[in-house]
């Protein structure tokens, strides 16, 4: 009998293959569409990346951190360090960033799980609190007020002058395609790369650890050393997002860069009101929140108000958030993780 | 002598941050709940006695004991109706609904009361000094010290010598053999967050009598609040007021060297404790 371990399912393929086509349409996208869309796209893609990489802490690692401004804001001050005070051109220093807040992980991780659930949470936050108040003191990329990439560095990036050329744009609207292009590149890679991770033993065993901690140390999985490679990888992927965020924008403060609204609120509301623990959530959450945030983008503090409120509602009616009840209704899953047995036949054991 | 008096205003002001942290210590210790909204709370508190100072024309005290019956109530029917709905093995519900409060919250207080910074109104007693040796004593650090010493009191001695108390730590340590012997854990936790509210009402007095506030400023206070907890060891409430004291006084000796350390040295001692003492000074229950 030919017995196979699955995680396929239809509506995956078929999942896959619009997959492809999505993405060949979004890498074309800077050939039709114009500069506001393509700002927006960056926007979604990079706020997306920040939401899988805390769905990865919190929905699978069930490490609740309300400090992941601390790695955005470290990731874009390393952006700004190596290129203001080394001259390093800012495409690649977006890798010196990711670099930069994995190294700030591990004495935050070092603290921080020293202290339980909700603890943790405030722990982080405190950690932040720290990481920015230190790089305020840091006059060199101007204190408190913050400070620009220098002209000549941004304009004669890596890449900027070929698509300039190619797509016979001007300077600035080329580094927002650029820009735009590194952020789908990211957010690809870090889909992907939850999803391969997600499949692989160690996902495994976080998922086991995330079910029942006791019972997956039971069987042999280190639960610490789950947590340390969730949190660490995290980190970088969160401090590769803050890099390229602040690179587009090209003017940082330690306020903004380390705002726990933007970087951590949004996030978390856009995971919790997608789906939770689910790769498809925050995607649906992305698209959700820039829908919510253009419809109501006039009304300043009632925009705020309502993501709080719907977070709280989502999070009473629908724990598993608006990808969980179209799944729980449909059994649809567009990254299955889960391992089924396909193929053969089911008899009875009759010996 | 400088420094002395420096030390004596920082222990003052970490009353103010165990009159933060009392609420949240309470809380916690009966159903291991963590508001993360309670900063706001205390900043919603302000802003509700700001407003019967202004509509009745009283004095901010009598405006805060006023204001207590009213957020006894608001606290008791929040968690009968919301947070305990969110109680369980689960961490995340209960962690993220009180964060979308405190998101809410900020922004209704924002949409409300506007950006502007308020300040309860002072008289001759709020600005009153008096003079021990050579050091010289505000009138209201020492009040809110005293405050926070008596709501420690108060509370330890409903802990341990009332029959509500006894419900609380009956609850605390497990609500289902609690509800057998006629206990309800809704209510006792909505009783436990109303009486958390009344407590928030007393720090927002202070908050306000003592320095400007605005709709932004919840949070920062959540931190100190937090910071007093852990490192009090939680369940502690005596550890909770050296904890305050503690964060007081490390924000005083920073901003005294440095105006721009002050927030920074709180932390920087905070995480020294941590590192020491994960579990904080005084613990008591193996949470």
């Amino acid at each position: 009998m030919a017995y196979s371990v699955t995680t396929q399912t239809p509506a995956s393929r078929i999942a896959a293959i619009a997959g492809v086509v999505l993405i060949g349409v979004l890498i074309m996208l800077p050939f039709f569409a114009g500069r506001g869309t393509i700002q927006d796209m960056f926007f979604i893609l990079t706020m997306l990346v920040l939401a899988q990489f805390w769905n990865l802490l919190a929905g699978y690692g069930g490490l609740v951190s309300i400090g992941q401004q601390a790695f955005v804001g470290m990731g874009a001050y390393a952006l700004f360090g190596v290129v203001i005070l080394w001259g390093m051109d800012p495409v690649p220093a977006i890798l010196c960033a990711g670099v930069a807040a994995l190294v700030i992980a591990v004495p935050t991780a070092f603290f921080a799980f020293r202290l339980n659930g909700a603890y943790f949470a405030i722990g982080t936050w405190v950690i932040a609190e720290v990481v920015r108040l230190l790089v305020a003191q840091w006059k060199a990329l101007g204190g408190g007020t913050g400070t620009s990439l220098p002209r000549d560095a941004t304009r004669d990036m890596w890449f900027v002058s070929t698509i300039e050329d190619a797509l016979g744009l001007r300077s600035a609207a080329a580094r927002d395609v650029l820009a735009y292009w590194l952020a789908l590149v990211l957010a690809l890679a870090t889909i992907g790369g939850i999803y391969w991770l997600l499949r692989t033993r160690r996902g495994l065993a976080l998922a086991a650890v995330r079910d029942n901690t006791e019972a997956a140390k039971s069987v042999g999985v280190d639960a610490d050393r789950m947590k340390w490679i969730v949190f660490l990888t995290s980190a970088f992927g969160t401090g590769l997002a803050g890099g390229l965020i602040y690179m587009q924008k090209a003017r940082i403060s330690p306020d903004a860069a380390f705002s726990v609204t933007d970087w951590t609120a949004y996030v978390i509301f856009i995971v919790v009101i997608g789906g939770i623990g689910t790769i498809e959530g925050p995607i649906v959450g992305v698209l959700v929140f820039f829908a919510l945030q253009t419809l109501l983008a006039d009304f300043g503090s009632w925009y705020l108000m309502t993501l709080g409120v719907l977070a709280i509602v989502v999070m009473l009616v629908a724990p598993r958030g608006l990808w969980g009840l179209l799944s729980e209704r449909t059994g649809l899953h567009l990254f299955p993780i889960r391992r089924r047995l396909t193929g053969g036949k089911l008899t009875s054991s009759k010996e | 002598m400088i420094w002395v008096d420096t030390i004596i205003q920082g222990i003052l002001l970490g009353g103010l941050y165990a009159l933060f942290a009392s609420g949240l210590s309470l809380v916690f210790g009966i159903m291991r709940l963590v508001n993360l909204a309670h900063g706001d709370l205390i900043v919603m508190g302000a802003y509700l006695i700001l407003l019967l100072v202004t509509i009745l024309g009283v004095s901010p005290f009598l405006a805060a004991l006023i204001a207590m019956p009213v957020m006894f109530c608001l606290g008791w029917a929040l968690q009968k109706f919301l947070l305990n709905l969110t109680l369980g093995d689960d961490i995340l519900p209960p962690l993220l609904v009180t964060f979308g409060l405190s998101i809410a919250l900020q922004n209704a207080l924002l949409e409300t009361f506007s950006a502007d910074s308020q300040r309860l109104p002072t008289n001759a007693l709020t600005t009153a000094s008096v003079q021990v040796g050579p050091i010289s004593l505000g009138v209201m650090p020492l009040l809110t010290f005293g405050s926070a010493v008596l709501v420690i009191v108060a509370l330890n001695q409903l802990f341990y010598r009332t029959e509500l108390g006894r419900a609380f730590r009956a609850t605390s340590d497990d609500p289902t053999t609690a509800s057998l012997m006629g206990i309800k854990p809704a209510n006792i936790f909505a009783t436990a967050t109303g009486i958390a509210f009344v407590i928030v009402t007393i720090a927002a007095l202070y908050l306000g009598l003592r320095a400007n506030f605005d709709p932004s400023i919840g949070p920062a206070r959540l931190v100190y609040a937090f910071q007093a907890v852990i490192i009090g060891g939680l369940g502690s409430l005596w550890g909770t007021l050296l904890g305050g004291i503690i964060i007081g006084v490390a924000q005083t000796l920073g901003a005294a060297i440095n105006p721009e350390w002050q927030i920074l040295a709180g932390h920087v001692a905070f995480l020294l404790v941590l590192l020491v003492r994960p579990r904080g000074l005084f613990p008591r229950a193996n949470d």
